[in-house]
């Protein structure tokens, strides 16, 4: 039986098999190919994502999107725990 | 009307050949012969194509797409166009040693299909013997060469009771998603409609174990669920909308707008290698029949939903009322809705007929009957 994933500041995320970044030229959007789905990234959810190498962890990607964006921290490791966690339920993230 | 966008997803039907009999199956009843199979070649020149227009996903179906032998080979020229590759299999014909070989060879995904929870009846549904076990093998081989694994469940009056087991099953061989599919009512399982509709009652059962279940497994296993039109208030956006964002290639070519474009006989269809895949998707006659809104007849033409279920399915206004045209009959505003549901109703409510089993035999003589029509 397959564990649910919760995401904390110590988890390192990562794209599992059968997950894939890609840049969709025809649309020029950048998407997520998995399983039957096609996810849409926007600009925000595109620079969590890239960032999920399998080495850092969320604490990690929290302070690069800190330092990158000039904003709060408190924030980012809000929107970034939102979004992974959402990721994780919908069985395309590892972590 | 815009330009069309271009496909985002090809199903690639590489045969009619399937060991299993599944009473609804997806195929035509006219089931395509080995010899009138595209080559290889022919394969790899789609492939290519169809990455040039923009696709993102390939899915390699049938009929039985491990019947090819050189199924390894077009999962690779998929890999190396860009696509991502899915295969649609029911798993009895893989061993671990070619299983490694397709994930080698870059595949993405793997959808099994089980035909019940259990040996004896996902045996009898398939019309194949030793089935389940050598599902169960595929599944966890699948799980063992890191591929992600969807179960896919066809559900119907002969089956969803063992609804909760078969989520268990999903759940057990550590699958991501599973897919829980009332059965869709073309071909096949138009003919096996009498022996395969569900009763209201058991429909509103299992969509309450699936949102339980759904609640419970969130984060472990996700369900998709697909409800049955035939107790539906309003149609599915099938296909995502006629020639927007989908196409078929058939085993011998032939090029669809969906898998079962064919039961709309008014409809001819171009084939791959005459013209480009471009070309047919911008011009051919069976892509614009009904693509976009302007075919569309009252009320779907001013209806506010016209853009997000596009009218619903082609396949079921032509097999329930001899016209593609025609509103959909799923749909509560079409006049054949009532007589729609009651069809459902009386049908489900008898004691279910038995299976004609898909073999080419048997569609040669169901594809020369006289369908039976509400109007």
């Amino acid at each position: 039986m397959s564990e649910k994933i919760t995401i904390t500041e110590d988890s390192v995320p990562g794209l599992p098999r059968g997950v894939k970044l890609r840049f969709d030229q025809q649309r020029d959007q950048w998407v997520i190919l998995a399983p039957e789905r096609l996810f849409v990234l926007d600009a925000i959810a595109l620079e969590i994502v890239k960032r999920c190498d399998g080495e850092a962890s969320v604490a990690e990607i929290v302070n690069d999107l800190a330092e990158t964006f000039a904003a709060p921290r408190d924030t980012i490791l809000k929107d970034v725990g939102a979004l992974l966690q959402d990721l994780a339920d919908k069985r395309i993230l590892a972590a | 009307m815009t330009a069309p966008g271009f496909p985002l997803a090809v199903l690639a039907e590489l045969t009619h050949r399937c060991p299993l009999q599944c009473p609804y199956c997806s195929n035509p009843l006219a089931l395509e012969a080995a010899g009138a199979e595209l080559s290889t070649e022919a394969w790899k020149a789609v492939i290519a194509e169809v990455a040039d227009l923009g696709t993102l996903q390939i899915h390699f179906s049938g009929g039985e797409p491990t019947a090819r032998r050189d199924l390894e080979v077009l999962v690779a020229a998929a890999a190396e166009a860009g696509l991502y590759s899915n295969l649609i299999t029911a798993g009895v014909l893989l061993d671990r040693a070619r299983l490694v070989a397709l994930a080698e060879a870059g595949l993405d995904h793997l959808q099994l299909s089980f035909q019940d929870s259990a040996a004896a009846g996902c045996d009898r549904i398939g019309g194949y013997k030793g089935g389940f076990e050598k599902k169960l093998d595929c599944a966890r081989w699948t799980v063992e060469a890191g591929l992600p694994l969807t179960l896919n469940m066809v559900v119907h009056r002969q089956n969803l009771a063992n609804l909760p087991e078969m989520l268990a099953l999903a759940e057990r061989l550590e699958a991501r998603r599973v897919e829980i599919a009332h059965v869709q009512y073309y071909g096949w399982a138009y003919l096996n409609r009498a022996a395969l509709m569900p009763t209201r009652a058991q429909l509103e059962e299992a969509t309450a174990v699936v949102e339980a279940a759904r609640e419970r497994l969130k984060g472990v296993l996700v369900i998709d669920y697909v409800v049955p039109d035939y107790y539906a208030r309003r149609p599915k956006s099938c296909m995502g909308g006629w020639g927007r964002q989908f196409l078929n290639i058939s085993p011998a070519g032939k090029v669809l707008p969906c898998h079962a474009a064919e039961s709309i006989t008014d409809l001819t269809f171009d084939r791959v290698g005459e013209k480009s895949l471009r070309e047919i998707w911008l011009h051919s006659p069976a892509f614009e029949a009904y693509r976009g809104t302007a075919w569309m007849p009252e009320p779907c033409r001013s209806c506010e939903r016209r853009e997000i279920d596009w009218g619903g399915c082609r396949c079921q206004a032509f097999a329930l009322t001899g016209r593609a045209g025609n509103v959909d009959p799923a749909c509560a505003l079409s006049p054949e809705h009532e007589a729609m549901q009651a069809l459902a109703s009386a049908e489900s409510a008898k004691a279910a007929r038995e299976f004609t089993y898909r073999t080419r035999k048997a569609g040669e003589v169901a594809a020369q009957m006289i369908p039976e029509r509400l109007v």
